[in-house]
Parts: structure tokens; C-alpha cells; sequence
């Protein structure tokens, strides 16, 4: 084990003589923690609505007050002829198409049920659903106001809806912690990898290959700095979180570190095994990514697990970002502890030490 | 004389698919020894190197180097063996004395006796002056020098140089081959390959490999002899041919 002070102390020396490696390590992770959660934003808004208003009467004036006080939408047509509306949506000027009735006002005072059309493009299925619900919202709440039905009025009145964890619904918080764990997988799985495959370009490790080094000791002094990098990334883009946005981890950081000490082992146990069967920087590249575009997008980091097929959720059990996704989202969110996540924090140790394992067998000292 | 070989090899052997690379050589190497490992380009002599450095697994045949079998106990060969690549493989971003230190380190020398081994190595070559420099800044002829001395800092048994002269001017290479027959005088055995025809006329023996088989083996001047040759030059040539 003295041997691998010496190794370790070797790929120190190396990352601070790179021109490259420090900066991008200071740098990368506060610029995307700076630039990614302001750009990225699922909310929908500015859906487009034409209205064709064959009623024109008081009660179709109130609901198109009501469309348009609503800070989503946005009326860009205005008229009483359906085709023109269509047109234009098929155009593609207009999201939502409301079509209010010539009856309308009349049918509901009454107490007869109009029937009040809604057309939407829906290319963008999520605008599309989101767009026409604040366009049901909003025609209920203009009844509502004209207090023609009982029961609209009753409506909104009995629901009354609370958010817990993330009470301005901000997108924003839900992504911040994926972005850490993105930055966080990318330079776990590149920086060591590629490392590595630069040895076997340079010659280098021909060099180690005719020493009596382990195979164990090349590989942790592979993995041990990457994996402080790791740790060091983890907290500057921590850092960078909670002073822009004000979000800090609701609960422990110690979970937090924890969490991410296991997840930058594994990944970069991971990588360095795709490194030792990677001739060419090139294939190591390609086969990283392939892999990294698996674990974003399979790992509920953009869409939820629930949502995937079974036997994907069942693949994703060996996906290091699964669990590391799942911690990460409970503890900043949440405030969510060790104990409860245990079967995570298990997970995640049993992937470490087998990816460790793998990266150290997939080592050839002799071929 | 006792005869004490530290290399032992009958008929090894390694193919690539259907090709061929080192087909059945087999020869001995005595202790102290300087043998000289001819070829031409693509004769297979970077591979039979390979095979002995523990490197690259024989397809076919025995051989021991420094008591150790080449199959099987290729981590207990690298202990006592240093090893000088074809390709320049010390790290270019770290100093000549960082190098030294980390191969000692490699080899479990202690750090004491990294920095006594240090200081006389570089002595030797006349470069304790520039301990402190990076070696991807050094000119290719020192850089082979230090190569060597990197390979030599655990006092091996046997150093295996890979063509350490190519691309090298006259006058360093003359002062190379002042380094290895020091270490010869030393003890150490040297097992080198080279193109230059005048430097096999320093070794002890030669074996001179085409296509992957040793076609002659013996001390350069029984080989001029037999081969009626003038030189070595003719020699490879003749056999070559």
C-alpha cells in the first residue's frame, strides 16, 4: 500500500501541471449551476388563444376578461369566425382555439348547458394539457362570476389546494439538485477515464505495466483523487445553489456527502472499467456516452421512474443516478434522512464496491 | 566458468490470429551477460521482449526469466527486471527526479534510499544539474539516458532496452553504450535490440531474428567468421537477405 501513496501523489502533480483540468474543475460546475437552472423551465407560458365569440354577449365579455387576466395566456385573435381561427392554428399563430356559442349567455341563464369548444394543437402535449386547463380554469371562473350556476360557483369555492415542499410550484427547485448530480456524473465518468486512456496513447502505462504495482492499487490511484474532485465539484456547485437561488439542502448535508461519495466511486469505477477495454480515446468517448445518455435519461432525473415501462424500472436498479437521484431530491427537498433512505444508501454501496471491483478486473497487466 | 542463466527460453511462441509474430526461438542469456537482440523491422523482436518482460502471454513454449516461468509467475519477473520501451513512457509533465522517485516508490524502495539511488544515477549520466526540470522538456538524448536510469533505479537483475539508441546522435550514442556496459561490468544483465550494425559489435553475444526465428546466435566475431563477412553490417544483410 506505500506504493499507492506514491501513485496517488503522482496524478496530483499531473492535475496540477495540466493547463486544462484545474480551471474546468473551478469553473464548469459554477457556470452550468449559473447558466442551467435559469434556462431550463418546464412551466408553461404565453399559450396563444384565439377566441371566436358568436355570442358576444355580457357573459362571453366576462370570460374573455377572465382569458385574458390570466398571466399564461394571451389572446392573439379576436373575432367570430371558427375557419379564420383554424386556419390560423393550423398555421401555427394560435395554441388554443375557444369557441363561445351564439346562445351561450341565453342557455345558461335558463339553466341549460351550452356547449363551449375548446381546439388545441397538441404537437407539445404538455403546453397543449397545461394550455386548455387554464382555459377551463378560466371560462369557469368568468361563470362563476356571472353567478348563473350554482354549482360553478360552489366549485371554486369547496377546492382549495396546498403545496407542500415546494410552495412556488418552481420548476426550478425539482431540477436544481439533477443538475448537481449531472455535473457531478460528468466529471466522475470523463476526467479518469480519459486519463486513463491518455496513459495508454502516451505509452505511459507500459511503464506501470512491467512494475509489480496491483492491479487493485493502479486502479484506486485512479479513483481516489477523481473521486476528491468528485467531492469538490459537489460543493462548489452547492455552494453556487444556495447563494444565487437560496436553496439549501432542507436536510443533513453529512446525507448529502455521503450519498455523493458513493456515487462519484461507482461512476468512476465505471469509467475507468470503460477506459481499461477503450483502445482509443475516441471508443472510451463513445461508449461514456452512450452510457451517460442512458443514466440521464433513465434515471428520473427529466422524467419520472414511475412513468417508465416495468422492466426499464427494474434496469435501472444497476443505474448508480438512480439512487443517487432519488437521495439527492429527498434530502434537498424534503429534508428526508439517512435512515429512512437506507435501502438507497445500500444500493448505492453495493454499486460502488462492484464497480470498483470491475474497474480493477477489467485492468490487463499482461495481454 | 558455472553456468548461471537468467533467461531460459525453448521454442516460444506467440501468433496473432494466423499471423505468426515469434515462431519457436529458444536461447539462453548468462548473467552479466550483454546480448544483443537483432532484427529487422517487424522480425518479431519487440514481441519476444514483450513476452519475457511479463508483458504478453506466450501462445506456445517455455521460458524463465530471472527464475521465474513467463506463463505463469509474470508479476514475480517484474520485480527483478527493468524495462526500456521503444516508445519514450516516463511522465512528461513530472520532473526527472519526480520519475525516479515514483518508479522507486513503484518498486518499494524506501525514500532514503530513492534519493541515495537518485543522486548516484544521475551522477552517472552527468544530469544532477537538472533534476529539477520536467521531462517532457528534455532533449530526446538525455530523455533515453534518463529512460534508462529510470529503468535501472531498483537495481535490476536484467534490463531489457527496446531500440534505447534510435533517433539518437553519434555522440550520445556512444556515451549510451558507455552506461551499458557499466552496468554489465556491475552485474546487471542487458538484453538489447538495435538497428545499428556497429553497436551489436559491443555486445557479448548476438541472436539475429527474420520473420519471427533466430537464424544465427553467437558472438559477433565467430558470426563474421562463419558468415565471411567483413562486418556485422554484412552479416545482417547476408542473413536478411
Amino acid at each position: 500500500m506505500r506504493r499507492l501513496g506514491f501513485l496517488i501523489r503522482k496524478e496530483f502533480i499531473s492535475f496540477r501541471r495540466n493547463k486544462f483540468l484545474p480551471r474546468l474543475i473551478f469553473v464548469f460546475p459554477i457556470v452550468i449551476m449559473l447558466i442551467v437552472p435559469l434556462v431550463s423551465n418546464m412551466e408553461v407560458r404565453g399559450v396563444r388563444v384565439a377566441v371566436v365569440d358568436e355570442d358576444d354577449s355580457q357573459m362571453s365579455h366576462v370570460i374573455v376578461s377572465h382569458i385574458e387576466a390570466c398571466s399564461s395566456l394571451s389572446i392573439v385573435l379576436m373575432g367570430q369566425s371558427y375557419r379564420e381561427a383554424l386556419s390560423s392554428l393550423e398555421q401555427g399563430r394560435v395554441d388554443v382555439i375557444v369557441s363561445l356559442p351564439p346562445d351561450m349567455e341565453r342557455l345558461l341563464m335558463n339553466g341549460l348547458l351550452p356547449k363551449i369548444r375548446i381546439d388545441a394543437n397538441s404537437v407539445n402535449s404538455t403546453k397543449s394539457a397545461i394550455g386548455t386547463q387554464y382555459v377551463v380554469a378560466a371560462i369557469t371562473s368568468g361563470i362563476a362570476e356571472m353567478g348563473v350556476i350554482a354549482m360553478a360557483a360552489d366549485m371554486a369555492r369547496i377546492t382549495s389546494v396546498r403545496y407542500f415542499y415546494n410552495e412556488t410550484l418552481d420548476y426550478r427547485h425539482y431540477m436544481i439538485p439533477a443538475f448537481i448530480i449531472i455535473i457531478v456524473l460528468l466529471v466522475c465518468c470523463f476526467i479518469p477515464a480519459l486519463n486513463l486512456v491518455s496513459e495508454k496513447e502516451k505509452g505511459t502505462i507500459e511503464q506501470i505495466n512491467v512494475t509489480p504495482v496491483t492491479r487493485m492499487e493502479f486502479t484506486l490511484s485512479k479513483l481516489i483523487p477523481y473521486w476528491l474532485i468528485g467531492i469538490v465539484v459537489l460543493t462548489e456547485a452547492i455552494l453556487t445553489v444556495g447563494v444565487v437561488y437560496g436553496l439549501w439542502p432542507t436536510g443533513s448535508v453529512g446525507a448529502i456527502y455521503l450519498a455523493a461519495m458513493l456515487f462519484a466511486f461507482a461512476m468512476s469505477g465505471f469509467a475507468i472499467a470503460v477506459a481499461n477495454i477503450s483502445d482509443t480515446m475516441q471508443q472510451c468517448i463513445f461508449v461514456l456516452f452512450f452510457f451517460i445518455m442512458l443514466f440521464m435519461l433513465m434515471s428520473g432525473l427529466l422524467t419520472p421512474l414511475s412513468s417508465m415501462p416495468q422492466w426499464a424500472q427494474w434496469l435501472t436498479v444497476m443505474f448508480p443516478p438512480r439512487w443517487f437521484v432519488q437521495i439527492m431530491r429527498a434530502v434537498y427537498l424534503r429534508g428526508t434522512t439517512i435512515a429512512e433512505l437506507s435501502s438507497a444508501y445500500w444500493a448505492l454501496t453495493a454499486l460502488a464496491m462492484s464497480f470498483g471491483v470491475l474497474a480493477a478486473v477489467s485492468y490487463r497487466k499482461q495481454s | 566458468m558455472v553456468k548461471d542463466n537468467v533467461i531460459e527460453v525453448c521454442g516460444l511462441t506467440k501468433r496473432f490470429g494466423a499471423f505468426t509474430a515469434v515462431d519457436g526461438i529458444s536461447f539462453a542469456v548468462a548473467r552479466g551477460e550483454i546480448f544483443g537482440f537483432l532484427g529487422a523491422n517487424g522480425a518479431g523482436k519487440t514481441t519476444a521482449m514483450r513476452m519475457l518482460c511479463g508483458l504478453s502471454y506466450p501462445t506456445d513454449g517455455r521460458g524463465s526469466v530471472a527464475g521465474y516461468d513467463v506463463m505463469t509467475q509474470g508479476e514475480q519477473i517484474k520485480r527483478y527486471i527493468g524495462y526500456m520501451s521503444q516508445r519514450f513512457s516516463l511522465y512528461e509533465e513530472l520532473t526527472v527526479k519526480e520519475n525516479m522517485e515514483l518508479f522507486g516508490g513503484i518498486y518499494g524502495m524506501r525514500r532514503s534510499e530513492i534519493r541515495h539511488r537518485t543522486d548516484e544515477l544521475l551522477q552517472q549520466i552527468e544530469f544532477a544539474a537538472h533534476a529539477g526540470e520536467r521531462v517532457g522538456r528534455l532533449p530526446l538524448g538525455w530523455r533515453q539516458k534518463l529512460a534508462f536510469m529510470v529503468a535501472m533505479i531498483h537495481k535490476p537483475e536484467i534490463v531489457f532496452l527496446d531500440e534505447p539508441t534510435g533517433g539518437v546522435d553519434p555522440i550520445t550514442r556512444r556515451q549510451f553504450w558507455t552506461l551499458i556496459r557499466h552496468a554489465a561490468t556491475a552485474g546487471t544483465t542487458i538484453f538489447v535490440t538495435t538497428h545499428y550494425m556497429d553497436e551489436a559489435a559491443f555486445c557479448d553475444r548476438v541472436s539475429i531474428m527474420v520473420d519471427g526465428r533466430i537464424k544465427a546466435l553467437d558472438t559477433p566475431a565467430s558470426l563474421m567468421q562463419q558468415m565471411q563477412a567483413r562486418n556485422m553490417n554484412e552479416v545482417f544483410v547476408k542473413l536478411c537477405r
